[in-house]
C-alpha cells in the first residue's frame, strides 16, 4: 500500500549548473528538505515554500514551483478538501496549522475606498504640516470638570486630577501595537525583537501568554503582559511590572480552543518564564476556569486591579457572533479596552477546522462593537484595539475609521522578521528561526536586526497613515477614528453596508 | 389635472416658492430636514461686532460688514442675528418665524395660544428688496409662557420654549422657528446678505451684539430656514468652513443623545458648544480648546497643571474635537466667542477699537466699520477671541435641562427624531 495519497505540494528544483555544491540549502532548511550527496537533493513532501533555502543560495540556483496536479474538476471537492480527507484517513488526527484563516471570504478591506479632500476643504501636507497619531489607551471620564486654579485660569477639578485616570492610559505614539505572541511559541529573540521596537516606537509589545523573560523587563513599560486560561508565568510581580494586564479569553484563530505547547518547547529558559516544569506539555485550557460567566470576568478584573494598584486591564476576545454584545459586558465589567481578534488572525498552532470556518472578520466585529458601546453611552469607558490580519497602513485607516482606537500587528510583525506565512509554526521547526525554540535555528534572528525591522515597517505605515490623514484634511488621528462618513463600500450588499454604518461609493 | 400648465412652468431645482397660492394648488410644503440625507458642503464669509461697554449700534454695521465681503457667498443664503435688540421686551422670549402659507401660521399661533401669553404679535417688518423672491411669511411673537402650563409641565421656561420649538419644528408642516431667545433674534433667508439685511430692515435696530453670515453652498438649493445663524434659545452660531471630521463629531453627539440630522456642520458645532458648555460646565476658554485643540507637541512643553488639564481635554474630547477648515462666531447675550481651527485653515481677522471687538472673514470688513481701530489682529489657530459684556454672568441661558435629544429635534424639526423622544 502507498505511504500516502497526498502528493507534495511544492517542487524543489535546482539548477545544478549553476550550483555551489556548498550545502548551505542543507544547513538552512528547519524542514529536512535536502539531503546531501555530493549535490543537495530535495525531498519536495518536505518543502512548506518558505524560502529560506532560496535566500541563502549564494548561487540563486533554487527555484520553488507549485505542484499543480491536474484534479478532475469539482466545484465542490476541491484539492485541498480531498486532501484532507486523505490525510485524516491516514492519521486519524485532527488536522494542525499556523498562522491565519487562508480560504476566500470575502475581504471587507478590500471592498472599502477612503474618501480625500477636494476644493471645499483643502487637504493637509503631512510634510510640511503637523499630523498627529498619539493615542491614550484605556478607561476615559464622561467629561472634564474644571475648578479656578486662583490665577484666573482654571485646572482640573480636584476629583478628577486626583482619580489619576490619565496615568492609567496608556500612551502610544502611533495606533500600532504588536499582538500577543507567547514566548514559547515563538522564540526568545522575536521577543526581544518585539520589545526593543515597541520602545522606540513608543507603543506596546504583549507577552502572550508565556510570561515575560527577565530579559525584557528593562523594556516592561511597553509590554503588555497577559493572563490567560493557563495562568502561565503568572505571578503578581509579572502583574505588576507590565503597562497594562490583558485578559485573554479567546484568540481569532481558534475562537473556543484553548492551547498546547508541546513539551519539546519547552525548555530551561521557557519553563523558567512559564513557571512550569521543563518538558511538560503547557496546557492552556479552552475557557478560564474561574470565568464561567460575566461577572466572574468582573471579579478577575477587579481582582487584577486591587494586585496592581489599579493597571490598565484589558480582555481579548475573539470576534464571534454575539460579540457587540460580549464587548458591552466586557467594558461594563471593568475592561480598559476591549481587544477583538478577528478570523483571518494568526496562531501558532490551531486546529485548521477551526481555523477556517469560526469567528467572524475584525472589519465587522470593530463596526458593531463601537456602534453597541456608542448606542449604550460607554464608547469613551474603553479602547477598542483590533486585529485580525491588518495588513496594510490601508487596513490600518479604514479600521480605525471603523471605531478601532488602534490595531494590533502579528503576521505583519513575524513577516518583518522573516516569516513567509508557510503556515507551519506548529510544528516547532521554523526555518526563519521565529516559532522554534531550537538553538540553531532561533540564533537566526538577531535582535537588532529585529528590531529594525519592525521599527522600519511601523514607521512605514505611520507614515503613509499620516499621508491618507492629510488626504483627509485631517491633521489628527482621532479626527479618523471612528468617521465612518470617510469610507465608502464598493461591491457590499446593503445589509453589510447598512451593519458596517458605511455607504455604498457615489452616496 | 387642470393645474398641470402651472406645475410645469414651477422651476424644478429650486425648493418651492412659500406663497398661499402655490400651496392651494397642492405643491408639497418644504421639509425643514430637506437637506439632511447630505453633507453640506460650501464656504461662506461671516462677521461678529460686540460692544463689550453694552452700547448699542444699529445693524446697518452687521450689513456694511457683510457687503464688502459679498464675493465670498453666492446669494444663496445670508443672515444675522442681533442681541439686545427689543430693549422694550427683554425678558420676552421673541419667536422669529417662517410660514409656508396661511395654514401653517394659524397652526403654529395655535400652540401660541395653547402654551404661551402673546404679549404681542406682528409681522416682520420688511422692505421689497430686489434679489429678494420666494420669502416665506414672517411674523414674529413675543411671548411668555402660560404660568399655568409651565407650572403643570415642571420645566425650567427654556425648556418649556425648546418644547414649543420642537413641537412646531416637528409637528407643524411649513412652520420654522428661526429664533426663539430674549433679547435678540435672526434675520435671515436666501439672498446675498446685505439684501437680506436691507430686507429686514436690520438698519432699524439697535443691539450690543451682531452676528453676519454670507452662504455660498455647494451642492444644495438654498432655503430660508437653511441659512445661518443656526440658533437655539439665545444662541446663534455662524461658520465658515468644513468639518473634516464631521462623521466622528456627530458619532460622538449621538452618543449623548444628539441626533445631526441637518447634516450641517454648524449644527455638529452647535451641539459641540451646547454639550461643553451647558451640559459639562466646561469655561468657554476650554471649550475652545477642546474644539481646537493645542498639538501634543504644544502641550507637551506646558507646565505641569495645564498639561494635566489639556491632555485631559484632549483626551476625552478627542472626537469632538473640529478637525478641518472652519471660523466659528457663537452669539449669545453677552458676547461672543469666535474661533479658528488648529491650523488656521480659514481666514479670521479680528480688531478692537475702544470697547468694540469685531471679527471677519476679510480685513475689509473690519476696515469698513470700524473707523480707526486699536489693533488689528489675525488669531492664531485655536485662540479664541471672545467678547464679553458686563453685567451678564452666564454666557448660555442657565436653567436649561432638556435631555440632549429633546434639544436636537427642537432645532432640526424632523418628526423622525421627536418620535423616538415621544412628542405628542
Amino acid at each position: 500500500m502507498p505511504q500516502t495519497l497526498i502528493q507534495p505540494e511544492f517542487k524543489v528544483k535546482i539548477d545544478y549548473d549553476k550550483c555551489h555544491k556548498c550545502g548551505r540549502c542543507v544547513q538552512q532548511c528547519g524542514w529536512n528538505v535536502y539531503s546531501f550527496n555530493e549535490r543537495p537533493i530535495p525531498d519536495d513532501a518536505k518543502c512548506r515554500a518558505c524560502h529560506r533555502c532560496v535566500t541563502y543560495c549564494p548561487a540563486r540556483c533554487i527555484t520553488i514551483e507549485k505542484n499543480d496536479l491536474a484534479f478532475r474538476d469539482n466545484d465542490g471537492w476541491g484539492p485541498a478538501l480531498r486532501k484532507s480527507v486523505w490525510r485524516q484517513a491516514e492519521t486519524g488526527g485532527v488536522m494542525l496549522t499556523g498562522m491565519g484563516n487562508d480560504k476566500p471570504y470575502v475581504n471587507i478591506f478590500d471592498h472599502l475606498v477612503l474618501d480625500a479632500c477636494q476644493v471645499t476643504n483643502p487637504s493637509i501636507d503631512p510634510l510640511r504640516e503637523p499630523m498627529e497619531l498619539r493615542t491614550y489607551l484605556g478607561r476615559k471620564p464622561d467629561a472634564v470638570a474644571v475648578e479656578p486654579d486662583g490665577k484666573g485660569g482654571f485646572r482640573l477639578a480636584e476629583e478628577l486630577a486626583a482619580d489619576g485616570w490619565l496615568d492609567k492610559n496608556i500612551q502610544v505614539d502611533t495606533p500600532v501595537i504588536f499582538s500577543p505572541m507567547s514566548y514559547g511559541s515563538v522564540s526568545l529573540n522575536v521577543h526581544r525583537s518585539l520589545a526593543m521596537a515597541a520602545e522606540r516606537l513608543g507603543t506596546l509589545m504583549n507577552t502572550g501568554e508565556g510570561g515575560l523573560h527577565a530579559d525584557l523587563y528593562p523594556y516592561a513599560d511597553h509590554v503588555i503582559v497577559q493572563v490567560a486560561s493557563g495562568r502561565f508565568g503568572v505571578d503578581p510581580e509579572y502583574l505588576s511590572r507590565g503597562a497594562a494586564v490583558e485578559i485573554k479569553v479567546g484568540q481569532g484563530a481558534k475562537p473556543g480552543i484553548g492551547g498546547h505547547l508541546p513539551g519539546e518547547k519547552i525548555n530551561r529558559e521557557v519553563s523558567e518564564t512559564r513557571m512550569i516544569p521543563q518538558g511538560t506539555d503547557a496546557i492552556s485550557p479552552a475557557p478560564h476556569h474561574d470565568i464561567y460567566s460575566i461577572e466572574d470576568l468582573r471579579q478577575l478584573i477587579y481582582s487584577i486591579k486591587e494586585a496592581t494598584d489599579y493597571k490598565p486591564v484589558g480582555v481579548k476576545i475573539a470576534a464571534v457572533h454575539n460579540v457587540a454584545a460580549i464587548a458591552s459586558g466586557i467594558v461594563r465589567a471593568g475592561a480598559d479596552y476591549v481587544y477583538l481578534d478577528g478570523f483571518r488572525g494568526g496562531t501558532g498552532a490551531a486546529p485548521q477546522i477551526i481555523r477556517d470556518h469560526i469567528g467572524l472578520p475584525i472589519e465587522i466585529a470593530v463596526a458593531v462593537v463601537d456602534q453597541r458601546l456608542r448606542d449604550e453611552g460607554i464608547r469613551h469607558q474603553a479602547s477598542i484595539v483590533a486585529a485580525g490580519s491588518i495588513r496594510s497602513s490601508a487596513d490600518l485607516a479604514k479600521i480605525i475609521a471603523l471605531g478601532a482606537d488602534v490595531a494590533a500587528i502579528g503576521s505583519a510583525a513575524l513577516m518583518a522578521l522573516g516569516c513567509h506565512l508557510c503556515q507551519g509554526c506548529h510544528t516547532g521547526s521554523c526555518s526563519w528561526g521565529l516559532t522554534t525554540q531550537k538553538p540553531e535555528l532561533t540564533r537566526r534572528v538577531d535582535p537588532e536586526w529585529g528590531a529594525e525591522r519592525l521599527v522600519n515597517l511601523v514607521s512605514a505605515w505611520s507614515h503613509e497613515l499620516q499621508e491618507i490623514l492629510g488626504a483627509l484634511g485631517v491633521n489628527a488621528v482621532e479626527s479618523l477614528r471612528g468617521s465612518r462618513e470617510r469610507l465608502r463600500a464598493i461591491g457590499l450588499d446593503e445589509q453589510t453596508c447598512k451593519i458596517l454604518g458605511v455607504k455604498p461609493a457615489g452616496m | 389635472m387642470r393645474y398641470e400648465p402651472l406645475l410645469e412652468r414651477m422651476p424644478t431645482t429650486r425648493m418651492p416658492a412659500f406663497t398661499d397660492r402655490e400651496a392651494a394648488f397642492g405643491l408639497e410644503r418644504p421639509s425643514y430636514a430637506a437637506e439632511a440625507p447630505f453633507k453640506i458642503h460650501g464656504g461662506c464669509g461671516l462677521t461678529g461686532i460686540c460692544d463689550e461697554s453694552g452700547a448699542l449700534m444699529s445693524g446697518e454695521v452687521a450689513i456694511r460688514a457683510m457687503a464688502v465681503q459679498r464675493d465670498r457667498g453666492n446669494g444663496l443664503g445670508g443672515g444675522y442675528a442681533g442681541y439686545g435688540i427689543y430693549p422694550e421686551l427683554p425678558d420676552h422670549f421673541c419667536f422669529h418665524m417662517m410660514y409656508h402659507d396661511t395654514r401653517a401660521k394659524e397652526d403654529a399661533e395655535a400652540v401660541f395660544d395653547s402654551y404661551f401669553q402673546v404679549d404681542l404679535a406682528e409681522p416682520m417688518p420688511i422692505r421689497r428688496v430686489k434679489g429678494i423672491a420666494d420669502a416665506p411669511i414672517l411674523w414674529r411673537y413675543f411671548l411668555e409662557p402660560d404660568p399655568h402650563k409651565l407650572e403643570d409641565s415642571d420645566m425650567s421656561a427654556e425648556d418649556f420654549v425648546v418644547h414649543a420649538v420642537m413641537l412646531i419644528n416637528s409637528t407643524i408642516e411649513g412652520a420654522f422657528v428661526a429664533s426663539s431667545g430674549k433679547n435678540m433674534g435672526a434675520f435671515k433667508g436666501v439672498g446675498f446678505p446685505e439684501e437680506i439685511g436691507h430686507y429686514y430692515l436690520l438698519e432699524e435696530y439697535e443691539g450690543h451684539t451682531w452676528v453676519g453670515h454670507n452662504r455660498f453652498p455647494t451642492n444644495t438649493p438654498g432655503w430660508w430656514g437653511g441659512a445661518h445663524p443656526f440658533t437655539l434659545l439665545d444662541w446663534s452660531i455662524v461658520h465658515n468652513g468644513e468639518i473634516s471630521s464631521y462623521g466622528i463629531n456627530s458619532r460622538y453627539l449621538e452618543q449623548f443623545g444628539y441626533k445631526c440630522t441637518l447634516g450641517t456642520d454648524t449644527e455638529v458645532a452647535a451641539y459641540l458648544f451646547d454639550l461643553m458648555l451647558r451640559r459639562h460646565k466646561l469655561p468657554i476658554e476650554l471649550a475652545c480648546k477642546a474644539l481646537a485643540s493645542p498639538l501634543w507637541s504644544e502641550i507637551d512643553r506646558m507646565p505641569e497643571d495645564e498639561q494635566a488639564l489639556m491632555r485631559s481635554l484632549r483626551a476625552v474630547y478627542g472626537p469632538g474635537m473640529l478637525n478641518g477648515p472652519f471660523a466659528i462666531v457663537l452669539g449669545f447675550n453677552g458676547g461672543m466667542v469666535a474661533l479658528n481651527d488648529r491650523i488656521k485653515l480659514r481666514p479670521l481677522v479680528a480688531a478692537r477699537q475702544g470697547s468694540i471687538v469685531m471679527v471677519a472673514s476679510e480685513e475689509s470688513a473690519i476696515r469698513e466699520v470700524l473707523e480707526n481701530p486699536d489693533i488689528v489682529w489675525a488669531p492664531k489657530a485655536g485662540e479664541p477671541v471672545i467678547a464679553r459684556i458686563e453685567g451678564f454672568e452666564q454666557p448660555i441661558h442657565g436653567g436649561l435641562h432638556l435631555p440632549a435629544e429633546e434639544v436636537s429635534c427642537a432645532v432640526t424639526g424632523t418628526a423622525e427624531v421627536c418620535e423616538t423622544v415621544g412628542v405628542s
